[in-house]
């Protein structure tokens, strides 16, 4: 059996989550048996039984009256509890924030090894993974031995590949027994996003800058693009380094992950740290003085120039021909 | 209030990444090295700490002899005490490094100090496990809070935000606890020549944990092969603006 960690917000699964679940469907098929989710928070069994599709057979819908939001310890001695009773020999989740969290913790709860951001696994006598290094600009192939594999899937590695199945969920309540300790580290209080900015995590269109904006002022013509396309602005880490720009808008190793469906690199040359960040965005639009950048050989398209004259020429076409 | 900081040496890698014959490993003939960036910033966040409510500010590794060069470089931007947990040049697994970490902890106890706050860095950057910081969080008994972006400690609290769906998650946990950080919680400074000099002055206690086998058994490491984009060029200078909006049009951005 395979346990699945699923995250979901209002009745709906997490794509990152079903991206692990393609992964765990093909591995349940590959002779590790049935996909059995657990899920935390209201809209949970709504979400639960959507997952047929998705190769799950059943899940348990955590509850408890002391779990009122994200507290990860807690989660993971619910996940623990269940497989106490379940006895799967691979337990899986996204390599969310959360995912890495609440598995981390399973890990260090069960003293049993815990692999982050794994992007295939191989069957055989022995499980061997493949998981990711250096935010995945290397790969590294290993074996993992041990009673129960404890593993998150790397983000946008798999894709989501529902079935057409269309049998029900065996969707049941799992009460935890949780302890003070379970409940010490939790979200106490939250700040809501700004109203009306369109996230970076969740842009269909992203207009990132660097170093070749030159200065903090220069992003007022990415910003003007991003509006007309309803996306949002993303830096390089030389640009938050400098002070331009708010570090929450970094792509990158050490910032966001994105996957949009266009990514406009201005004025950055395309290190592999920040390759690692933009790189599944469908496609990616190069506009960069320089031909021969880095960023070339991951660009789909490229204008060749000065963004500062570029960028707002752009802008004004796309006004014109509305 | 004393605080423990723990960084790891890793190679400051550029455009690309070469591996030894072998495959073992990164060729870092003709690399430098560096603190891991989350953990730079945790090294601030740590001495502002003591620079803001007292204290002291310890910083601690694990890795080969050539990593006191980064213990000196926490220093020299204010750390007051170091601590290298000396390897001879293996590969640690996340299992090993936190129990390393443990017993320098629970060493210390013994001898008298006790750490308020256990600052790492939210992942390495080499081998991004997402775990040593949560283990020996658990092992001593502490609370936790992962990828923090703002952090504020004192009266026997911390209070400590994350970035979670384009707003903030807020947590608030006793002291002692165990804080991992996240690149731009703060800008780390840049050591000053006399800080460099006090630096190579400072003591570094060292001891030798034993090497053991946890977690995955490495076999080998590769470079991922990725299909090379043929890059299609649109134009030169502002002339190329027709051709882009045609390219958003072609490609669902814009309406057709």
């Amino acid at each position: 059996m395979i346990v699945a960690f699923v995250e979901q917000a209002g009745g709906r699964p997490d794509q990152l989550s079903l991206e692990m679940l393609a992964l765990a469907a093909r591995l349940g098929a590959e002779g590790h048996g049935v996909l059995h989710a657990v899920l935390f928070g209201d809209g949970a069994a709504e979400a639960a039984a959507t997952l047929s599709p998705h190769g799950v057979a059943s899940a348990s819908v955590v509850t408890h009256e002391r779990l009122d939001d994200y507290a990860p310890v807690a989660w993971a001695s619910s996940l623990r509890q269940v497989m106490a009773e379940r006895s799967p020999n691979l337990v899986m989740a996204a390599g969310s924030e959360r995912g890495n969290e609440v598995l981390a913790y399973l890990g260090a709860q069960t003293t049993l090894p815990m692999v982050a951001n794994v992007t295939d696994v191989r069957g055989g006598p022995r499980m061997g993974i493949t998981r990711q290094r250096w935010a995945g600009s290397l790969l590294e192939d290993a074996w993992l031995d041990g009673s129960v594999a404890l593993m998150t899937v790397a983000p946008h590695a798999v894709a989501p590949a529902p079935s057409a199945a269309t049998t029900t969920v065996i969707v049941e309540p799992f009460a935890p027994a949780l302890g003070d300790a379970d409940l010490q580290v939790r979200v106490t209080s939250r700040v809501a996003p700004d109203a009306g900015r369109i996230s970076l995590a969740d842009a269909r269109v992203v207009v990132g800058g660097g170093r070749g904006v030159g200065g903090a002022e220069g992003f007022a013509a990415l910003e003007e693009l991003a509006n007309l396309l309803g996306g949002a602005v993303g830096v390089s880490r030389a640009v938050t380094s400098a002070g331009w720009r708010p570090h929450a808008e970094q792509i990158g190793q050490t910032g966001l992950r994105i996957a949009p469906d266009l990514y406009i690199a201005c004025g950055i040359s395309g290190a592999i740290q920040h390759i690692v960040g933009c790189k599944a965005a469908k496609h990616i639009l190069a506009i960069n003085n320089d031909p021969d950048s880095p960023i070339m050989e991951k660009a789909s398209y490229a204008v060749i120039g000065d963004l500062r004259t570029i960028v707002p020429a752009i802008s004004a076409e796309i006004r014109r021909s509305r | 209030m004393d605080i423990l900081v723990c960084v790891k040496r890793v190679p400051t890698t550029g455009g690309r990444i070469n591996l030894t014959a072998d495959e073992q490993d990164i060729d870092t003939t003709y690399l430098g090295f560096t603190i891991s960036p989350h953990e730079e910033c945790a090294v601030e966040e740590a001495v502002r700490i003591v620079e803001a409510k007292g204290g002291s500010a310890t910083v601690l590794t694990l890795g080969p002899a050539s990593a006191e060069d980064q213990l000196r470089d926490a220093m020299a931007v204010g750390c007051d005490a170091a601590i290298l947990l000396e390897t001879d040049g293996r590969e640690w697994g996340a299992m090993a490094t936190a129990d390393a970490i443990v017993d320098a902890v629970r060493a210390r106890e013994a001898a008298g100090t006790a750490f308020d706050v256990l600052l790492f860095g939210h992942e390495a950057a080499d081998t991004g496990d997402f775990q040593v910081g949560i283990r020996v969080a658990v092992a001593l008994g502490l609370p936790c809070v992962t990828g923090v972006k703002v952090l504020e400690v004192g009266d026997g609290r911390a209070v400590a935000r994350r970035e979670a769906d384009g707003g903030w998650e807020v947590f608030e946990v006793p002291l002692p606890a165990v804080v991992t950080v996240k690149e731009g919680i703060n800008l780390p400074r840049y050591p000053s020549v006399p800080g460099r000099m006090r630096a190579r002055k400072k003591d570094i206690a060292r001891t030798s944990p034993e090497w053991h086998p946890a977690g995955p058994e490495k076999i080998r490491l590769r470079v991922p092969v990725e299909a090379g984009s043929a890059v299609e060029v649109l134009g030169n200078g502002p002339a190329a603006a027709p051709q882009v909006v045609e390219m958003l049009r072609r490609i669902g951005v814009l309406e057709p």
